[in-house]
């Protein structure tokens, strides 16, 4: 088992056969990903032949519409390569033909187009957007939706959810000798489909997650709202770590929710409101990926 | 980008909100042309990019040009808030009946926009806030339906705005909704929203912040950019396309990934405690593919700030791996002597990740001068905070 994402998922590739789009085809069919087809309506009814490192060439098949792809495959994930001023209409596509989940790449994504199409998602009732801006999801040994290397680490019981790209990675690099369930990158944008509380709620759920690695960054209050639910209702451990203490305030830093307003949205805040509800929260990735091992190893005694 | 208020209220005109653009002055002679071509009292003030400007002195009423350019005399060059003042909007005075506070926001928490608005303006809306909430309306929109006249008309009402400017200021706070939603902008606040003696309602000032990612529709939006605000290396960079922010400490940072080049700079500056309170210089992330160009393009930028000591590159091979990254470093020292430049500064590089062996092998080999290569991220801050305090 896992969150969001298994070996049984069908994945489509809207934005295919541009260049990004091309690279990440090609190492998520490497990692196992069961990819069923790419989304381009002008070169509809065409396929596209991906090589991978090992010599096994796959022919992906293009579709004109999601829709079309649906239809002829069963696809119940997309993931979204396409650039910023066409990533709104690729992601409404999906959702009027009832993607169940929807991964976004791109970065670059102007805020109130995210906001239209999470309110689209939100009103279809069938459609989960994970991103923009982030890095996708990854069931490591079953499936890969998105840009995470999947070499980094293996299957295992820890879940890991993070607003960042590179911490994602860092902190699965770390804890590669336990293994996680799922690891979910939910972005670092003003507005995203998927936040660390739903992340929380199915790693709760999942019988093959015992404990949940959670990364923060400055901006909003996404982790006070995170450390609030867990305190309700989360009781397997949670570890947390906050990027950003040393952020200017005004300032983005990289992401752009990542910005601290006046008094809010600071590290300090987050940590201390984690902290509250008794999550630790360790001063460096390293420190944290220790106090996740020490729990992971305490379960086992 | 957050806007002033002069092309704040440009953009409002823009979208057929009333209000009152004025005159834009950079000194006391065009202070006092501008008030004789307006004519009577005028009003003068500072634009800059913080709250409370009329506390600190960088609002005044002028009743005729002489006293118009005195105060622009007195204005310019304020410090206000670490902002000095440069540019002034010169307007006609308003014969001001009431006051009142108006906004639309991204709202983060609900992921759609909200409303917040109020009887009670002309101050800090947070002040207002927590003194007397009852008198703060908060309205949540939902982006698919947006703001129409009915719920203009509702928003009016929770504010408590009074009933004698309702059907004047109910199109105007449609007209406010499509400077949020055509102009891209994250926050559209207009604190006053004044009723004037002769009924009339007016945006007396105005507060934009535009969304950077949505620059692609609008080309129009780069002229609100104020060059001569920017830190100069933040400039420098920029034109380089790095996604730089100069800091005031002594450890220069490269890193690729946002969360991991905040991360790092977290972890320097936590590391520079143990040397007399070392901090970072900058957040720089070179994303995800630290090409030779890239790195080479960071260093020089980081290179160049005399603040910076040492030199902390933390990179994780994720995508690109650590060979191609370690195989850039070396390519830019290249690439930099070959512009007569030079690394004269200690470099600690951390690499980490896929193909890590290989490209410490790389580093290694090359033996570049000034470069130490140290394996983990927290031990690699220590050191570059300890090169940075000798």
């Amino acid at each position: 088992m896992s969150i969001f994402l298994t070996k049984d998922s069908k994945v489509v590739v809207q934005g295919m056969t541009g260049s990004e789009g091309t690279k990440h085809t090609t190492r998520m069919l490497a990692s196992g990903t069961n990819i069923v087809g790419g989304v381009n309506p002008r070169k509809a009814g065409q396929s596209v032949k991906f090589s991978a490192f090992d010599g096994q060439d796959t022919e992906v098949a293009v579709f004109g519409t999601v829709a079309d792809a649906i239809k002829e495959t069963g696809a119940d994930v997309s993931i979204i390569f396409v650039p910023p001023k066409f990533t709104k209409d690729a992601v409404l596509e999906a959702i009027e033909a009832g993607m169940p989940l929807v991964v976004v790449i791109t970065e670059g994504v102007p805020v109130h187009d995210t906001a239209a199409f999470h309110a689209a998602a939100q009103a279809s009732g069938t459609t989960r957007i994970i991103g923009p801006n982030c890095p996708g999801i990854i069931t490591p040994g079953e499936s890969n939706a998105g840009i995470i290397p999947a070499n980094i680490a293996g299957a295992g019981r820890i879940g890991l959810v993070s607003k960042s790209g590179t911490l994602t990675y860092q902190m699965m690099y770390e804890l590669s000798d336990i293994g996680f369930s799922t690891a979910i990158g939910i972005g670092g944008d003003p507005i995203v489909g998927t936040t660390h509380i739903d992340a929380l709620r199915a790693f709760q759920d999942d019988p093959d997650t015992d404990a949940i690695v959670m990364i923060g960054e400055i901006g909003g209050d996404a982790e006070e709202r995170a450390a609030a639910f867990i305190k309700e209702n989360v009781t397997k451990p949670v570890v947390g770590y906050v990027a950003g203490f040393t952020a200017p305030e005004g300032k983005t830093m990289g992401h752009a929710g990542a910005i601290v307003s006046g008094s809010s949205g600071t590290a300090a805040a987050k940590q201390e409101a984690l902290e509250a509800v008794g999550v630790k929260v360790g001063k460096t990735p390293t420190e944290t990926a220790n106090l996740m091992r020490e729990i992971m190893q305490n379960l086992t005694k | 980008m957050d806007l002033m208020e002069y092309q704040a209220k440009s953009v409002f005109a823009k979208h057929g909100v009333r209000t009152t653009v004025g005159e834009v002055v950079h000194t006391p002679e065009e202070a006092r042309a501008a008030a004789e071509k307006l004519g009577g009292t005028v009003v003068v003030k500072a634009q800059v990019l913080t709250g409370g400007r009329g506390k600190a002195g960088g609002v005044k009423l002028a009743s005729s040009p002489d006293e118009a350019e005195e105060k622009a005399r007195e204005i310019l060059g304020l410090d206000i808030k670490g902002h000095i003042v440069k540019t002034l909007n010169i307007v006609p005075a308003a014969a001001i009946a009431e006051e009142y506070y108006f906004s639309f926001l991204i709202d983060r928490a609900n992921r759609n926009y909200l409303c917040i608005a109020s009887a009670a303006g002309g101050m800090e809306i947070e002040e207002v806030a927590h003194t007397n909430p009852d008198a703060v309306a908060k309205i949540s929109i939902d982006p698919a339906t947006g703001v129409d006249e009915a719920k203009a008309r509702e928003i009016a009402e929770a504010a408590k705005y009074p009933a004698d400017i309702l059907d004047a200021v109910v199109p105007e706070i449609v007209k406010l909704y499509q400077v949020f939603l055509a102009e891209d902008a994250t926050l559209v606040e207009v604190n006053p929203l004044v009723k004037l003696k002769d009924g009339n309602v007016e945006a007396l000032d105005g507060k934009v912040s535009l969304d950077e990612n949505a620059d692609f529709r609008h080309p129009e939006h780069a002229a609100f950019a104020d060059a001569s605000a920017e830190d100069p290396l933040e400039a420098a960079a920029k034109a380089k396309g790095l996604n730089y922010v100069k800091l005031d400490g002594s450890v220069g940072i490269i890193g690729n990934g946002a969360g991991l080049v905040m991360s790092t700079l977290d972890v320097v500056a936590y590391a520079g405690e143990e040397f007399g309170g070392v901090k970072p210089a900058n957040f720089l992330d070179i994303g995800g593919g630290a090409s030779a160009e890239v790195m080479a393009n960071g260093l020089e930028i980081i290179i160049s700030d005399s603040q910076v000591e040492s030199v902390f590159v933390n990179v994780f091979g994720g995508i690109t791996a650590c060979d191609a990254v370690a195989n850039g470093i070396v390519q830019a020292f290249e690439l930099l002597a070959s512009r007569d430049e030079h690394v004269d500064k200690p470099l600690v590089v951390r690499l980490d990740g896929n193909n890590a062996e290989e490209g410490r092998r790389i580093l290694d080999e090359a033996n570049l001068p000034g470069l130490e290569r140290v394996d983990t991220m927290d031990g690699a801050a220590k050191r570059a905070a300890e090169l940075a305090a000798k």
